[in-house]
């Protein structure tokens, strides 16, 4: 049959089973969106206040339901404003497909309005992309932008498409997904090799990240932490594979983790990294990570191996297949004095020992967290923006799956929280969205309050506002000399009264027991709630280890 | 680029980069040496007899396991790299070809004769003022070679960058 270029776009889509894309339309774009409103019941465009939400929005879909998240902009500034979308994605192997419209293959080259060269602009943030300029090129293309972005390790993949190309006509034959690869399997000898390893080890500890996420390996870890008594500690990338209630759950590692973690990870004879890339807020000081120990590395990604710190043992695997194959080798094993010790750390150092009566004037970060987890309920998916708020999330949150705490891990982007979670609630209706945001992050994107706003997602953003750029500030005191350049905004901005001008419900609460009444209050809204949380601006993210430092350096208060 | 005038021949690694020969290839390749921060010290690229592929050369000083690892693992994760392999230095012909333009006349022509005589160099245009050399070697036979003509007023100096293939009938497969 013969289809235009914008047709042909959207039933390459349905052969995908896309059925839900974020965008925003323009001049270059007009083709594309004609298409798009002949196929409304198949495909459901959402429109976004910006750009960087839609991109954003894509990523937190497809975070949440391992679908590949699909997102539409137009030439020229469009397409600019995904770029920090298609970054976080990037750097945290989501599965997008970026599709920007571009000038008429006619005036490429010749600075027209709204041309920008965006395949150049995002070579270093996709894994490939593509420049289609006519129509019959593009079926292939977008067959293969979706069969790229799903391979090994996943990521973004960016196709830009002329105005002409979207127009013209030619023939297209519906057609079933182009195959992906299979994920790299350890060979035998690999996987015996490693429970060897473990099977003499004293003092072993896992350290798992994004790909047991991606991978759905909390099965298979928490099988393998049981066997073999082995206790395990994860990734910001990574919370939520193993609940947080397992007592071999270690919590967070790296510059913000927990002491047991980095505790446990120091002293370790052996440690098994899964699908994780040994990064700078992980092995802060990269010559002194896990110094005591045998380094084992898993990752389907062979260009991970030895990047950041060198191993003693690599297998390039899928990581789940690699813990099924492991599992009936490991001998079971009990290390009591060694989870006495994890015990031990963790009971020092616990913060929920403080009373509710603490957060009697300024509301205790930890406790809100504590009290959001106690009034969602097991299936809610959390998303965070970046800054301290973030790492108070990551810290405290109960977590009990896979895929329910989405975060900017990699590239760290304040802003990306609304984005992400109307993407999150797009994937699941039925699902409770929480946004746990600051009032810094917040400033950056709240406008996407109007999108939830329009498609009635009840998002409950809870802003913990100490106002001021909290982590700089943080930074700025504890070793800047307390010269706090820039981060004390004198913002007087009233959340409550901007969530009502978007349409929104907006609360605010200086005590958790306004919280809790806001937030129940919030629960029962059919559409987007804020919740405005004064916290105090001198409340730390601890523990931390500085960069370059170890365990030993760990600052606790 | 790095000058090499006294370049090691073992501190030194050619990588083979086999691609599609596609609009933006040698973009992709050199982003991407560019975001890693990978120092390299040359790189060529060519046709192949191969229809649609495009053969790239690169020269890494230093010999880090590490980093000629990251640099073949991480080129080979682009989409148009097909093959991405450390040359074996022992087994391998590598090649540079040198175009060098130099100030001369009735003076020195006999001198700078003799020169490219020795180093079987070949004097590819001659006017007046003027001769234009071609020289075909290792890098640091074009290196030594340059050190001889030093002396002399150089005008415009272009060096390709290495190039290397494998001895043997095994075929580029991938």
């Amino acid at each position: 049959m013969k289809l235009n270029g914008g047709n042909i776009v959207c039933e390459v889509l349905l052969e995908h089973g896309v059925d839900t894309v974020f965008g925003y339309p323009g001049g270059a774009a007009l083709n594309l969106y004609d298409a798009l409103y002949g196929y409304q019941g198949k495909i459901r465009h959402v429109l976004t206040a910006h750009e960087q939400g839609a991109s954003h929005a894509a990523d937190g879909y497809a975070r949440a339901s391992g679908k590949t998240g699909v997102v539409f902009a137009t030439s020229g500034p469009g397409a600019t404003n995904l770029v920090t979308g298609i970054a976080a994605a990037f750097m945290d192997s989501v599965p997008m497909v970026a599709i920007t419209s571009n000038v008429a293959s006619s005036l490429i080259g010749r600075d027209a309005f709204q041309e920008i060269y965006i395949t150049g602009v995002t070579l270093p943030i996709t894994k490939h992309n593509f420049f289609v300029n006519r129509a019959d090129g593009l079926a292939h293309a977008l067959r293969e932008s979706f069969r790229i972005a799903n391979t090994g390790r996943k990521g973004p993949v960016l196709i830009d498409i002329t105005k002409n190309a979207t127009a013209e006509s030619c023939e297209f034959e519906p057609m079933a997904p182009y195959t992906v690869a299979e994920l790299p399997k350890a060979a035998d000898w690999e996987v015996q090799e490693v429970a060897d390893l473990i099977n003499k080890s004293e003092r072993p500890a896992i350290y798992f990240g994004g790909g047991a996420t991606a991978s759905g390996a909390g099965g298979g870890l928490v099988a393998l932490a049981e066997k073999a008594d082995i206790p395990a500690a994860h990734t910001i990338m990574a919370a939520g594979v193993i609940g947080s209630e397992n007592k071999r759950n270690l919590g967070l590692i790296g510059m913000h983790g927990t002491v047991a973690a980095n505790m446990a990870i120091d002293n370790a004879d052996l440690v098994i990294a899964l699908g994780t890339r040994f990064s700078d807020r992980v092995a802060l000081n990269m010559e002194k990570f896990a110094k005591r120990a045998k380094l084992v590395q898993v990752d389907i990604d062979r260009s991970e191996i030895n990047k950041n710190v060198s191993v003693d043992v690599s297998v390039i695997s899928d990581v789940k297949y690699f813990l099924e194959k492991l599992l009936p080798l490991v001998e079971e094993r009990r290390r009591p004095e060694r989870l006495a010790a994890i015990d031990s750390w963790k009971e020092k150092y616990r913060v929920e020992k403080d009373a509710d009566s603490d957060s009697a004037g300024v509301i205790k970060p930890h406790q809100l967290i504590g009290r959001i987890c106690d009034m969602t309920d097991k299936e809610t998916i959390y998303v965070t923006d970046v800054g301290q708020h973030q790492m108070w999330a990551a810290q405290y949150i109960k977590h009990k799956n896979t895929n329910s705490f989405l975060t900017s891990a990699g590239l760290g982007a304040m802003g990306y929280g609304y984005g992400a979670s109307i993407g999150a609630q797009m994937a699941f209706p039925g699902k409770r969205v929480v946004h746990i945001t600051g009032d810094g992050s917040f400033h950056m994107n709240m406008s996407e309050a109007c999108t939830a706003v329009s498609n009635r997602l009840p998002i409950i953003s809870v802003i913990f506002n100490n106002r001021v750029l909290g982590m700089v500030y943080q930074w700025q005191n504890a070793f800047y000399g307390g010269r706090l350049s820039a981060t004390v905004p004198e913002r007087v901005t009233d959340f409550a009264k901007i969530a009502e001008g978007f349409g929104a419900r907006g609360f605010r609460a200086n005590t958790l027991g306004e919280f809790e009444s806001a937030f129940a209050a919030a629960l029962k809204e059919n559409g987007p709630s804020w919740i405005e949380c004064s916290i105090d601006r001198e409340e730390k993210v601890l523990p931390m280890i500085p960069n370059g430092a170890t365990v030993e350096d760990i600052i606790l208060e | 680029m790095e000058q090499g005038n006294n370049a090691n021949p073992v501190s030194k690694q050619v990588i083979c980069i086999i691609v599609d020969n596609q609009p933006n290839v040698l973009a992709r390749i050199s982003s991407l040496i560019g975001r890693r921060n990978f120092n390299i010290s040359t790189i060529t690229a060519s046709e192949t007899n191969l229809p649609g592929i495009t053969r790239i050369t690169v020269v890494v000083s230093g010999d880090d396991e590490n980093v000629l690892h990251q640099i073949i693992a991480q080129t080979e994760k682009l989409e148009v790299v097909k093959k991405a392999y450390l040359l074996d230095m022992s087994n391998t012909l590598y090649r540079e070809l040198l175009l060098v333009k130099i100030k001369s006349d009735e003076t020195n022509r006999a001198a700078l004769m003799e020169i490219v005589e020795i180093y079987r160099a070949k004097i590819i245009d001659l006017s007046k003022s003027s001769m234009i050399i071609e020289l075909t070697g290792l890098p640091e036979k074009i290196d030594a070679f340059m050190d001889m003509v030093d002396c002399f007023s150089i005008v415009e100096v272009c060096r390709t960058g290495v190039t290397g293939i494998e001895r043997g009938k095994e075929e580029l497969k991938w």
